[in-house]
Formats: C-alpha cells, sequence, structure tokens
C-alpha cells in the first residue's frame, strides 16, 4: 500500500516537473524552429545551442517589476494567470504517458480533460475583464468567446473516437488502438480536434485575443512581470497538453515498435508542438468574423457528420 | 484548405535551406577596400608625420568631431601640436579624407571600435598615428611642393624647374 502511494507520489512530482520544464524548454524550441523555418538562428548564444537562454529569460522575468495597475480588480486580477497553469497542470493527471506512468486513471479522463480545458476561459476572461483596460477587455472578450464556440467542436470531435473505443478512458482508448490508429478512420475528427485544440490554446493563427497587432497584447497587456510569465507557462503547457492529447487519441499514444513506450510518447508529442510550431511560422491571423463563421459554419457540420457518419458504420457493424 | 497546406509545406521546406544569418563574431563579413571605417593618420615614406595641420580635415567635417592645433618645427614644417577624433560623433563619412592634401588622414577597414567607457571613444594623436604610408604609398608632401625646408632647397622638388631670378635679363 505504502509502495503504491509512494510510486503515485513520484508520478505526480515528475509529472509536474517534466511538465513545467517541457512548458520552460519550448521557449526556447519555438525560437530556434521558427529561426529554423525562416533561415535564420534564433538563440544560439547562451550556453550550448542557446540553451540556458530559457534560464537567462526565467531570471529576467522574475527580476522584472511586477506591477499591480492601481485600477484592476486586484484579488481578480492576481487569480487569473494562476487559473490557466492550474487547470492545464490539473489536466495532465489523467494523460497517460506510459503504462502505469499517470496520476490517475479515471474512466471518465477525457470530460476530466474537456472540463480543465473549459475552465481555463476563466482565466483570460479574468484577465482581461480585471486589467480594467480597452484592450485587455476586448481580449478578453474575445478569448471568451472563442474558447467557448471552440469548446463545442472539441468535444463533439472527440465523440467518434469514444464511439469507436467504446469509453471516455484514456488508456482504453489508447490500447484500443493497437490495429489501426485513430487519425485515419476518424480523420475528420483529427483534423476538427486539431484546429479546435489551437483555438483553445490560442495559438497561432487563432491568437486573436492577444493579437499584437491590434490589441497591444489582448487580455495580458497589463500584466508583467512573473504574472505574465505564468501566462505565458500556461500556454506552453496547454500546447504541450493539446499535443499529448492528440496523440493519445489519433496516434496511438506509447504504443510503438522497439522503443520503450515513455520514448514513444515523448517522440510523437515532440514532433505535435513541432507542427505545432510551423503552423505559427506558415499562417496568417484570420479576422474575427472568420474565425467565427468558420467555426459554426463549417466545423460544426463537420463534426456532427463525423458523428452520424461514425455512429452509422458502428451500428451497422454491430448488427 | 489547399493553399493553407501548401503554404505549410513550403514553410517547412525552409527547413532544408541555407540559413542567411551570418555569425559575426566567428564568421567575418567581406570588407570592401575602400570601406569608410576607423580613421588613422599616416606617415610619409622617410617616417614622418604626414599631417601639415591645414585645418581642412576639421573644416570639412560636418559633426565637427575633429579638432586639432598646428605647430612649426624650427626647419618651418608643420605638424599638429594635438590631434583628437571624438569617435562617438563621427560619422565616418570621408569628408575628411577627400579634404586632407597631403594623403594624411585616411579612413581603414576597421569598424570594431566598441567601447564600455564613452570616454574611450576619443583618440588622440599616439591612437591615430600609424607607423606606415596607409592605402597611398610613397607620396611625401614635402618633396612634392615648392617650399624649401630641411634637407631641400628650392627647386629641388619633384617636377620643379630650379628658381628663376626675376631681376636678371638673360634667358
Amino acid at each position: 500500500m505504502t509502495n503504491g502511494i509512494i510510486w503515485k507520489l513520484i508520478i505526480v512530482v515528475g509529472v509536474l516537473v517534466v511538465t513545467l520544464t517541457i512548458a520552460g524548454g519550448l521557449i526556447w524550441v519555438e525560437r530556434r524552429l521558427l529561426a529554423l523555418w525562416q533561415d535564420r538562428y534564433g538563440p544560439n548564444r547562451v550556453g550550448p545551442f542557446g540553451l540556458l537562454q530559457v534560464l537567462a529569460d526565467m531570471v529576467k522575468v522574475m527580476t522584472k517589476e511586477d506591477w499591480l495597475p492601481p485600477f484592476a480588480d486586484k484579488a481578480v486580477f492576481i487569480i487569473a494567470p494562476a487559473i490557466i497553469v492550474l487547470t492545464v497542470l490539473a489536466a495532465f493527471a489523467v494523460i497517460p504517458f506510459a503504462p502505469g506512468v499517470e496520476v490517475v486513471e479515471l474512466n471518465i479522463s477525457l470530460l476530466f480533460f474537456l472540463a480543465m480545458s473549459s475552465l481555463g476561459v476563466y482565466s483570460v476572461a479574468f484577465a482581461g475583464w480585471a486589467s480594467d483596460s480597452k484592450y485587455s477587455l476586448l481580449g478578453g472578450l474575445r478569448a471568451a468567446a472563442q474558447m467557448l464556440s471552440y469548446e463545442v467542436f472539441m468535444g463533439l470531435s472527440l465523440m467518434g473516437v469514444v464511439m469507436m473505443a467504446g469509453s471516455f478512458n484514456l488508456v482504453k482508448i489508447v490500447e484500443t488502438q493497437r490495429e489501426m490508429w485513430y487519425c485515419i478512420p476518424q480523420c475528420i475528427g483529427f483534423v476538427v480536434f486539431l484546429i479546435a485544440g489551437v483555438a483553445e490554446t490560442r495559438r497561432l493563427p487563432f491568437d486573436l485575443p492577444e493579437a499584437e497587432s491590434e490589441l497591444v497584447a489582448g487580455f495580458h497587456s497589463e500584466y508583467s512581470g512573473m504574472k505574465f510569465g505564468m501566462f505565458f507557462v500556461g500556454e506552453y503547457l496547454g500546447i504541450t497538453l493539446v499535443s499529448a492529447l492528440t496523440v493519445t487519441l489519433f496516434f496511438g499514444g506509447w504504443l510503438g515498435p522497439v522503443l520503450p513506450p515513455l520514448v514513444w510518447f515523448t517522440i510523437k508529442t515532440f514532433i505535435m508542438i513541432a507542427f505545432f510550431v510551423l503552423l505559427r511560422a506558415s499562417l496568417p491571423r484570420p479576422r474575427y468574423d472568420q474565425l467565427m463563421a468558420y467555426g459554426w459554419k463549417v466545423l460544426l457540420p463537420f463534426s456532427l457528420l463525423n458523428i452520424v457518419v461514425t455512429g452509422g458504420i458502428l451500428l451497422a457493424a454491430a448488427n | 484548405m489547399f493553399s493553407i497546406l501548401r503554404t505549410l509545406w513550403a514553410v517547412f521546406l525552409h527547413a532544408f535551406r541555407k540559413r542567411v544569418t551570418v555569425l559575426y563574431p566567428e564568421v567575418k563579413p567581406h570588407i570592401p577596400p575602400r570601406w569608410r571605417g576607423r580613421i588613422i593618420l599616416s606617415r610619409d615614406p622617410d617616417g614622418e608625420e604626414r599631417c601639415v595641420a591645414c585645418y581642412l580635415c576639421a573644416v570639412a567635417c560636418p559633426v565637427d568631431c575633429i579638432s586639432l592645433q598646428a605647430a612649426e618645427d624650427e626647419y618651418g614644417r608643420r605638424y599638429p601640436e594635438f590631434f583628437r577624433i571624438n569617435f562617438s560623433r563621427c560619422i565616418f563619412c570621408g569628408f575628411c579624407e577627400e579634404a586632407c592634401p597631403t594623403y594624411a588622414i585616411q579612413l581603414t577597414t576597421d569598424f570594431e571600435m566598441g567601447e564600455y567607457v564613452r570616454q574611450n571613444l576619443v583618440y588622440e594623436k599616439e591612437h591615430l598615428l600609424i607607423s606606415g604610408e596607409g592605402k597611398y604609398p610613397g607620396y611625401n608632401f614635402y618633396r612634392a611642393a615648392g617650399l624649401s625646408i630641411k634637407g631641400k632647397g628650392k627647386g629641388e622638388a619633384l617636377n620643379e624647374e630650379p628658381p628663376v631670378d626675376v631681376k636678371d635679363l638673360m634667358p
């Protein structure tokens, strides 16, 4: 019994340390990858390959002035950046990294993830509201609308996977992908989930809540120092989370030949993260109404169609 | 949709392109020989200062970064008592080099002049003066000028006729 508890504690601490380290390291990874795709080098001076850039950035952000705007709603202003990190970290609890390596095995783990990523909306909405400035409010409004509407398709696009696996349990979903990864039979669901995932993490090209060219920095215009850093950590954690979940749901999670499961999971997740960066490097930002129209007029019908077709085929196969 | 995928692919292919960044301190860029960089004062082939302290460079300088004081030695040869260039003002336009009648002041290809203290950018004559002739070897102003000076009388300069006695009627 105590052995079990100690094992769980090790996993909890391990997941926490690894995800936070990855979130920090992603700053460097993203800058180097963006540079690669723009024929530059990116940060390569501080330490080997510029790896210590992360450390330098952290020291910088920690020692910056942590300014509280006098016009802000203080309590909400302070709690907003914490919410996003908390919700994303909580969602990591249900990700199965390898057989037996997960914090909790819930039989509704997919629902738990959806719930946690929905709670993330509070962070940006609060931040935009509490800052009490025009640009922040506009950013917060956009974030709330965008995340709420893309939440719908995100959930709906996953229903096909849930139907095929017959479970909300992520471990079961991975196990049922031994024959074929779900990205092939569920290709529509996969594409819709990917787009919704990018929108959920407010990454380019769906970074309308913080669109620099229009809204200064959107919902975190008024933030500085480590509070701003928390938003950044939250964003990178979000990328990692969505990548990990895409791998789990559509690319067979830890399944793979020769290499140990954890290594397979890491490789696949990293490829997904690199794809996120590639999206940022190549695509322009849509207009706000285009974003909304695209969501409700294209993605929603497609995800509904996907559910109907998948359900029909499964029913026909069962008979 | 297709254009989005094509864009993604095109950007991805950039991963295999040559990077355009020049990693400067390790890889030095090519500097053309007529580059306008750090200013020097050169010497003539005899090892004397070329500068005759005519002030033309200081006049030509659009930002007034050159200051000097003329002096004369016992043979009548002019030289700058001090010669000071404030490189924190200098815009490296090269007007001083164009104005110089004796090829003394020259701009070189060196541009790495970073300093932590602003005062260190003020160069005195001992910092500016080099031991060589710079870009124009073999030229000696006092050998070409008609002025009589130590070791060279009237009419002994290059391409100079002996002096004419204007009071003599003989051809």
